[in-house]
């Protein structure tokens, strides 16, 4: 070979070639074993390893449950919100494209980068939310730039729409992400992390038929995590509707009547407890932190002197004051003390070498003056005849110094005094003197605007006391029912058994306080036509001693109390005001009037001046999102229907003409006709 | 005796090789491109392969005698062009500087640069004519392919910078070598290894784990470590069968990196299977045997240098590529011959090819 006619002669040993060739046989045997123990030995393993990599278990959020009043009125819905992700991972020039994100999403440059620059450690795969609720056109920059800027990913979700300014916002609660301590308690077993859970009010007490229960969907990913396909879907059950005990109308009227005082509003049937209308102020607005809220938001809500996330109708634990009294003559009557008492009051009088003052000089007083004119030299007379652990008896029968078992969460007991009390709390014996005090609310004794609704028109119902609720219970699978009655225990439906005289006696003197006639002390709130009977009460908030010593600054007037009932005996109707730092009952009692008159208008169909008075006012916004059905767009008619969504705020306005509900901030959503030609609800049938 | 060249001594069994390679790629292109923003590669890649068979024909005319001769004005002119890159006409592109940028031509020295050093080394040896080496001609080829491999390094682009490397072995082996000088070269090389490796002073420790994340993904599940991880489950997911065209779900969901390139074979095992990568693997080597068959009966002994040349690149790129998919080499950028998408490659393979055409087709011309 070496001298095959080349003119040069030389040739590559063919024993080199064939090392080579063998070489080259011997990695391809290789690869191919490789590719071997892969794909055929290792096929099942990768097979599942493949597997797992693009198939992502995707919660579907199940719709909370929508929260109506007694007539079926929308108070709580939910809307669809999107919110906007940037994943770093998924773009190269994620600096370069801020300008373009801050400028379609309407964000300031500089926070974004702020943004970003918080989440610099960690990784780059984790979504660093840049915006929540995105309009309909942000939504649309999005999907428009999609390649342009991979990084920026939307997620949907349901969100709380709720009334604004507050509107029975405690009443309703709110709702927000699961705490650790809930995740941590076993009631809460269900809960799983980053759940949208009730934190007060009916969304917390109501958690469990509110949420409904999500389900999943089986997702195939690619390796962005972008959704190509989907395998399995495991279906949301929807959230219960509940329905409410509350009348939005009466609601309104409370909330206005109480307008931007500080204090409490509870409005009750006596015959059943259902509550239709309970306010407290100062509020919040609850869309704030439909999921989240900012720490700074938070903090502000948390520490405001004026306690706004604070539900005053069952947590302010106060003296009643005069509206005690109702209960001294209940233990006085009873105890067949109070029938033949006659009190001299000049101004007071001197129990135990202190004199205790009188507001006036009411002269001979007997039990059925008493009451209208609130005279305390008569009742800490009684007070000092009946004794302290008499009038705790009492108190306790009634239910005062423990909750009534109201389905909301958080409810406080107030606080009876008795020798056992004082014994156990303070290690001290009682003194006489202390329970004179305690004869016209002061001292020790404390209750909740709740408490003393049901207290009182128990009392004018002839003794039929009740457990108030804002749900009303037949709406309720039997199994909930029950744990709810353990889980708010109270005193609940009670009956103690009341001497016709002491019912006739003390619903009369009740008549008598709102009765100019009588001089009585909530004349102011007196009715025309309307059997309304209540009681005063002006609670200092601290003796004079101390008054003294606290000086400027602090807000010493005293708290005002009125409960009123209609009519005066077997009510349909309870209302207790809170007024703090109302200096007198009979402030509040004209607070109270104004819900009554409502509530008796709109009994009788009328309309009223408060409701008048609420057109001049600012209006309450609502939320709500509804379908409106459309036939098919071929005109086929009725074999094709299509749901539209549409959503929006509109306004319960009461008393004046209705006005034209004003569309979502961002104006994407149409109102439909039938809700701007609306007419307010009791004009409906008017005479 | 004299005979013109004919295309009857063209080397058809070869050209029906090469094409069916090619049909295999452009399939797996398009493939792992048509549901991306990328779907133009495969009609772009058919493109090329048009045009790199044109160029095999057009050179295989050319007389690989002239190419040696002007073989050291193109070494020459690589090296200028490989240096120019760190001047303002280089341009960056896969996080390197590998492009020569001069109004609308774009050029990639490096390829170039590869079929200049396969001539060059081939005229070295042949110029030696088979005698026994001394170390003063093995450090002047050292020196031939060191130079441009360096600047090739700088760029950074260590994948093409390897692939120079077994042009020099290629050269020393058939070009005579003793087992002596051999086995002193590489107890004196894999010193060197083991020196630059553990000094830890030109390796960063990050350099490291990617060179070693082939044998451990896990260290580094979102680097190379997780390209590997990917393209085993890719291979493995195939199966004997594989699940079909467009339906490999590592490769169209994204998991695995650049498909297209690099990670080609990983795509098209995940599709076509054992059977179908067997197949390839075949394909390969037979091209290969065809390639050495050439050699042997080239002219003379610039010839089968030539030829010998390209056979080392292709089959250490087969090895490398191959061998980083399945798990057994380091991930190191380096793309299949003729399955990989990208016109420099395309061109510069067939270019090569073209060369090696010339060398059969003259095989008793002389």
């Amino acid at each position: 070979m070496a001298s095959n006619g080349s003119n040069r002669g030389e040739k590559l040993p063919t024993l080199k070639l064939t090392v080579v060739q063998y070489g080259i046989l011997l990695m391809m045997l290789a690869l191919a074993g490789g590719l071997w123990r892969l794909q055929v030995l290792g096929a099942a393993n990768f097979q599942q390893l493949a597997e797992q990599n693009r198939i992502r278990k995707e919660p579907i959020m199940a719709p909370r449950g929508k929260l109506f009043d007694r007539y079926n009125r929308l108070i709580v819905d939910n809307y669809p919100s999107v919110s906007c992700f940037l994943v770093r991972e998924q773009s190269h020039r994620v600096d370069a494209d801020l300008p373009l994100i801050a400028k379609g999403l309407n964000l300031d440059l500089d926070q974004l980068k702020a943004t970003l620059k918080h989440y610099r450690s960690s990784p780059g795969y984790q979504p660093i939310p840049i915006k929540e609720d995105i309009t309909a056109d942000e939504q649309a920059f999005i999907a428009a730039h999609k390649n342009e800027l991979p990084e920026l990913e939307t997620i949907d979700e349901e969100r709380r729409l709720y009334p604004r300014d507050g509107f029975a916002a405690h009443l309703i609660g709110y709702v927000g992400e699961v705490s650790e301590e809930d995740l941590n308690n076993p009631r809460f077993a269900y809960y799983e992390p980053g759940d949208v859970v009730g934190k007060a009010g009916v969304e917390e007490t109501y958690d469990a038929l509110l949420r409904g229960s999500d389900g999943s969907r089986d997702v195939v990913v690619d390796s962005h995590g972008r959704e190509v396909g989907y395998l399995r879907t495991q279906h949301a059950i929807p959230g219960q509707d509940l329905r409410l005990t509350i009348d939005n109308d009466i609601q309104r009227a409370a909330e206005l009547a109480l307008g931007d005082r500080s204090g409490a509003v509870v409005v009750m049937n006596p015959k059943n407890g259902e509550i239709l209308a309970m306010v407290s102020h100062p509020s919040y607005d609850p869309n704030e932190f439909a999921v989240k809220i900012n720490r700074a938001d938070w903090n502000k809500l948390i520490t405001d002197p004026n306690h706004p996330l604070m539900n005053r109708a069952i947590q302010a634990q106060l003296a009643p004051g005069s509206t005690f009294k109702i209960l001294m003559s209940v233990a006085g009557l009873q105890e067949g003390v109070a029938q033949d008492m006659k009190v001299m009051c000049n101004g007071g009088a001197t129990f135990y070498g202190h004199f205790y003052a009188c507001d006036r000089h009411h002269g001979m007083v007997d039990i059925e003056h008493a009451i209208p004119w609130s005279c305390d030299t008569f009742y800490y007379t009684l007070a000092n005849r009946l004794g302290i652990d008499t009038i705790a008896k009492y108190a306790h029968e009634v239910g005062l110094g423990q909750r009534t078992g109201i389905d909301l969460p958080n409810e406080a007991t107030g606080t009876v005094p008795s020798t056992e009390w004082k014994l156990k709390n303070f290690h001290e014996k009682w003194f006489a003197g202390e329970t004179i005090s305690v004869g016209i609310g002061q001292g020790a004794v404390t209750v909740t605007p709740i408490q003393l609704a049901r207290y009182i028109s128990g009392v004018a119902s002839d003794g039929h006391f009740v457990r108030p609720h804002v749900v009303d219970p037949a709406q309720l699978p039997e199994q909930f029912r029950q744990s709810l009655a353990d889980q708010f225990p109270g005193s609940g439906d009670a009956t103690i058994p009341l001497d016709p005289n002491t019912w006739t006696i003390i619903t009369n003197g009740m008549a008598g306080a709102t009765d100019p006639t009588m001089g009585g002390t909530a004349a102011a709130s007196h009715l025309e036509g309307v059997d309304f009977a209540g009681k005063t009460g002006t609670a200092q908030v601290a003796s004079h001693a101390a008054l003294a010593l606290m000086g400027h600054g602090v807000d010493t007037r005293p708290n005002g109390w009125f409960v009123g009932v209609i009519p005066r005996r077997n009510p349909e109707f309870v209302v207790a005001v809170l007024w703090e730092h109302g200096d007198w009952g009979s402030n509040a009692a004209r607070l109270a009037a104004q819900v009554a008159t409502v509530y008796v208008n709109k009994q009788r169909m009328e309309e009223h001046n408060v409701l008048q008075q609420a057109g001049a006012s600012k209006p309450i916004e609502v939320g709500a999102v509804w379908s409106v059905s459309r036939p098919a767009p071929d005109g086929s008619g009725s074999a094709g229907e299509t749901a539209e969504l549409h959503g929006g705020h509109f306004f319960l306005d009461l008393g004046a003409p209705a006005a034209a509900p004003k569309a979502l901030a961002s104006g994407i959503f149409p109102v439909p006709d039938w809700l701007s030609a609306s007419p307010p609800r009791f004009k409906e049938d008017s005479h | 005796m004299r005979r013109f060249l004919s295309f009857r001594d063209f080397d058809w069994w070869l050209l029906l090789l090469l094409l069916a390679m090619c049909g295999i790629s452009l399939v797996e292109v398009h493939s792992t491109t048509v549901h991306t923003r990328f779907a133009s590669f495969g009609p772009k890649q058919m493109f090329w392969v048009a045009a790199g068979v044109v160029i095999m024909f057009i050179f295989s005319k050319v007389d690989y005698h002239r190419i040696l001769d002007w073989a050291p004005w193109g070494y020459w002119f690589g090296i200028l062009a490989l240096a120019a890159i760190f001047t303002p006409l280089g341009h960056d592109a896969l996080g390197g500087r590998r492009w020569i940028k001069a109004g609308p031509i774009e050029f990639q020295p490096s390829e170039f640069v590869k079929l200049v050093l396969m001539m060059m080394v081939a005229r070295y040896f042949a110029n030696l004519g088979g005698r026994d080496l001394t170390w003063r001609d093995i450090f002047k080829a050292f020196a031939l392919v060191g130079v441009p491999m360096l600047l090739v390094l700088k760029q950074p682009d260590m994948g093409t910078t390897l692939t120079y490397f077994p042009v020099l072995i290629a050269g020393l082996f058939l070009g005579g070598i003793s087992l002596r000088q051999a086995t002193i070269l590489i107890v004196c090389g894999t010193a060197l290894v083991a020196g630059v490796w553990s000094s830890g002073k030109l390796l960063k420790p990050y350099q490291k784990a990617r060179l070693t994340s082939f044998i451990n993904p896990d260290n580094d599940p979102r680097g190379k470590g997780y390209q590997v991880k990917q393209s085993l489950i890719a291979v493995g997911d195939g199966g004997i069968w594989g699940k079909g065209t467009e339906k490999g779900t590592q490769t169209q969901g994204y998991f695995l990196p650049i498909p297209y390139t690099d990670f080609i074979f990983a795509a098209y095992s995940e599709e076509h299977g054992f059977v179908g990568a067997l197949f390839v693997l075949l394909l390969y080597f037979f091209i290969l045997m065809r390639l050495i068959q050439n050699a042997q009966t080239a002219a003379d002994l610039s010839g089968s240098l030539i030829i010998m040349g390209i056979v080392a690149v292709l089959t250490f790129q087969i090895a490398v590529n191959v061998g980083m998919v399945i798990g057994f080499m380091p991930v190191t950028g380096i793309p299949l011959p003729l399955m990989s998408y990208g016109g420099s490659s395309v061109l510069f393979t067939f270019l090569a090819l073209g060369v090696a055409m010339n060398v059969r087709m003259r095989r008793f011309v002389n």
